[in-house]
């Protein structure tokens, strides 16, 4: 028996950051908003023991129950797809924040390149810079058409920087807090990369460096650097995330609920609108449908495509004729790097998620890309994220890593070791998707997503290239052993490398080659939106949130204006 | 476990004298036999004014997994291999490692309670991960009793009897999956026995490893402290007295 709950104007699935935003936005506006999560309610409270690195970040604490569902994976279509069994590659959240909860808080503009990837790459190196076989596309938006909500997200949460980068797109506005804390390790960092000709600045925090009144009333408390931040919840209610910002604001305009325990498992499509939702209540089995004059897909990345495919919406896309959309252009990101063994110790145990310097000299098209074998770049950057013992035992490459020697190395390099890391583009190649698995089912008898993906050409010259950059920084650092990363091999779903998975529900303004217009409106039923980053048709080489909080006041924006008027935005 | 021999190694000492068997031994005798204070109460130094509870004698710490007293012992030497004693302090024995890993065995970990066991089971590629139908109880069940075997047709003795290379040559043959194992590989048990090492000697000693805080004390890493704002943006290493997340009250 599936009962009907009562009609709402606005359902979202899940309610991380871009549930959070669009709940908010919309129930400011007066909206009645209603958020399913299939997680648990939580908040600061309950992040006060959370100094503990076996049970938060070694056995995941906060991170999804993969028991219940998790994704199959391969790396080309020629090998037999097989469950991620365990948490590995990239960390999926659960329970109210999401990954908002246990992020980092680095938060970057994706930069204006970027969204007109496609047109830019063509117009300076001509239409064969890449092979066909790179479905590189641009965003059907512009920088300057998103300002104004990168404007508005970096005031929700109120973003701590330094304004010094010079390739950054241009801001109506500076930075709401100044920046975090200049260390003598991020000095390192940025004394080199001086010496070397380029222009270092702040990691944009949202652990924030002075407590701070957001526009909607909530207070954000100033950072203690406690080292406790990526994979961790914070106990002082100092790292911006959903639960202390926009969920409040949503709840105080009485025109918001959260249901918890509620896992969303189709979307109810009828003719070419949707009718609402159907979900399963975790706690007792039963199942609901909740109808809704708008459904908005605000779960992660993976499980917004995977929403789509079971509920059918949308034309699968297709490798062999490259036909369909819903799938096309999963992207994740390369991480080219240099470890660097000191002589001196350093309290790398401090630190905070977002602490540290980037450069950018390297990133996007900043950097004349006439005589190399591929596009983009990275950001550069050093992190004081607060290094763990149980996850940091860095010894040089002839130490063994187990027995005396190994015991002796890791501990004697554990306060003398740094790393300067990439975060590589992505570009979409025609081989790596998103689809369902037929022989695997998740715990409500739906079948798992199934990725296909491997790096690329593009990917290991990339990576190639950022190393070396990586390398010679660490050497002006001033490390007595420099090992940079191994090149690239395939990739692989075991280690962790980042949780910025993008794709599979792009935006563009053609829906031949999109799934949601530039409102993150649905170009098959006018009433569903779908936002986050599978709306990026490829991935920078930045943090994906705060181009995830620009798309989603972007898309309250357009559920505002369907709610007023009907019809397509685009 | 009495030992009528006299004149103990090193190694034989504390294999005999039930560190690694979970009888209780007087603070004093091992602090005064290997430099450090073993810690009869899992290790947790409490911060309040009754001070330090290994002064009561009970100890808080058990088996909850291993009923046999050879297979914890097999693990309990594994682990010292990996993670030895040395000048610099107290190996995985010392560090009540081997009771942190039977403690994981006995929950979530050992059961695999939050991942993906459902079939069908492949071997699959090595980029796709853990393949195995096997929970890691399962895992470490089978690859103590493989040790063992090991060490019977190479040594003619129990492993718990090898000389510490002895021991070293059956590791490293898992390491490097020389061993044959049943529904998983010997190299993915030994990366399993490594990082559940490492997870007892640096992990909160609630979790009834990194006894006395010594893996943290070792490492120069405090723990949990609740702010580094005041120190951040000074020079110098700071050394300081580490704390348990157990001395919030």
């Amino acid at each position: 028996m599936v009962k009907t709950l009562d009609k709402v104007d606005v359902v979202t699935v899940g309610v991380g950051w871009t549930g959070g935003i669009i709940g908010a936005e919309c129930a400011k506006a007066g909206l009645k908003v209603r958020g399913l999560e299939r997680g648990n309610k939580r908040g600061t409270a309950d992040y006060l023991r959370v100094h503990d690195e076996f049970k938060y970040a070694i056995r995941y604490e906060l991170m999804q129950d993969l028991s219940k569902e998790t994704v199959t994976f391969r790396n080309n279509r020629k090998m037999r797809a097989l469950p991620m069994r365990q948490m590995g590659s990239f960390l999926l959240g659960e329970g109210l924040g999401g990954a908002g909860t246990h992020w980092n808080g680095m938060t970057y503009r994706f930069l204006p390149y970027d969204m007109e990837i496609k047109s830019q790459t063509e117009k300076k190196y001509g239409k064969n810079k890449l092979s066909k076989e790179y479905t590189l596309q641009d965003w059907g938006i512009t920088y300057d058409e998103l300002e104004p909500y990168f404007d508005k997200f970096e005031k929700t949460i109120g973003l701590s920087g330094d304004n010094k980068n010079p390739f950054m797109g241009e801001r109506s506005s500076d930075y709401p807090t100044p920046p975090m804390k200049k260390t003598p390790i991020l000095k390192k960092f940025e004394t080199a990369t001086k010496e070397l000709g380029y222009h270092p600045y702040m990691v944009p925090s949202a652990n924030l460096s002075e407590s701070y009144e957001n526009p909607d009333g909530e207070r954000i408390a100033a950072c203690q650097y406690c080292g406790f931040c990526e994979r961790f919840g914070c106990e002082y209610g100092a790292k911006s995330s959903p639960e202390i910002t926009v969920v409040p604001t949503a709840m105080k305009t009485g025109n918001y609920d959260v249901r918890f325990h509620s896992n969303v498992t189709e979307v109810l499509k009828e003719g070419n609108k949707v009718t609402g939702v159907k979900f399963i209540d975790r706690q007792t089995g039963e199942e609901f449908i909740q109808p809704a004059e708008v459904v908005v897909l605000t779960s992660y990345v993976l499980n917004n495509a995977k929403l789509l495919m079971v509920s059918d919406i949308g034309e699968q896309y297709n490798p062999n004729t490259g036909r369909g959309t819903l799938g096309k252009n999963y992207a994740y990101q390369i991480g080219p790097g240099s470890s660097g063994f000191f002589d001196e110790q350093m309290n790398v145990f401090m630190g905070a998620g977002a602490l540290g310097m980037t450069i950018d000299d390297f990133n996007g098209d900043n950097f004349d890309h006439q005589d190399l074998d591929f596009i983009h770049g990275a950001s550069i950057s050093l992190a004081q994220t607060g290094s763990r013992p149980i996850l940091t035992n860095p010894v040089p490459p002839d130490v063994p890593v187990w027995g005396s020697e190994f015991k002796k190395a890791s501990i004697e390099n554990y306060s003398r070791t740094l790393s300067v890391f990439g975060q590589g583009a992505s570009m979409p190649h025609k081989e790596n998707f998103m689809s369902l698995d037929p022989d695997y089912k998740d715990a409500y008898g739906l079948p798992l997503l199934q990725i296909t993906y491997n790096f690329t050409e593009q990917d290991r010259n990339l990576h190639k290239y950022i190393t070396s950059k990586t390398e010679s920084i660490m050497k002006e650092m001033g490390a007595k052993t420099v090992v940079p990363g191994a090149p690239l091999t395939d990739y692989d779903i075991v280690p962790y490398q980042s949780t910025h998975n993008t794709g599979g529900t792009i935006m563009g303004t053609d829906p031949n080659d999109s799934v949601v217009n530039n409102y993150l409106q649905h170009w098959d039923a006018d009433n569903l939106f779908v936002v986050g980053a599978g709306n990026f048709p490829h991935n920078s080489g930045y943090n994906p949130t705060g181009t995830v909080g620009a798309l989603s006041y972007r898309c309250a924006e357009g559920i505002i204006k369907y709610s007023k008027n009907g019809g397509s935005l685009a | 476990m009495a030992n009528e021999k006299k004149g103990l190694s090193r190694r034989d000492f504390l294999k005999t004298t039930g560190i690694a068997t979970g009888s209780i031994v007087g603070g004093g005798l091992i602090g005064g036999l290997i430099g450090y204070n073993m810690n009869d109460n899992g290790g947790t130094a409490l911060e309040e004014k009754t001070g330090d509870t290994s002064k009561t004698g009970t100890s808080t710490r058990g088996r909850m997994f291993f009923s046999n007293d050879k297979d914890f012992k097999i693990l309990s030497q594994a682990t010292e291999r990996i993670f030895p004693e040395d000048e610099l302090g107290p190996g995985a024995i010392g560090l009540g490692v081997p009771y942190f890993i039977d403690n994981r065995l006995y929950g979530n970990y050992g059961n695999n309670s939050r991942e993906y066991m459902q079939g069908p089971f492949f071997a699959g590629e090595a980029t796709q991960g853990y393949q195995s139908k096997l929970t890691r109880a399962e895992i470490f069940t089978q690859g103590i009793q493989k040790m063992e075997s090991e060490a019977e047709s190479r040594f003619d003795t129990s492993f718990i009897e090898l000389e510490g290379e002895q021991m070293d040559e059956i590791l490293t043959d898992f390491q490097k999956d020389k061993i044959k194992m049943t529904g998983v590989s010997s190299a993915f048990f030994f990366k399993l026995l490594r990082q559940a090492t490492l997870e007892g000697a640096y992990a909160d000693p609630i979790y009834n490893g990194n006894n006395n805080m010594d893996g943290w004390r070792m490492k120069g890493f405090p723990g949990h402290q609740a702010a580094y704002i005041n120190d951040i943006e000074k020079e110098k290493f700071m050394k300081m007295e580490p704390k348990s997340i157990n001395s919030m009250h």
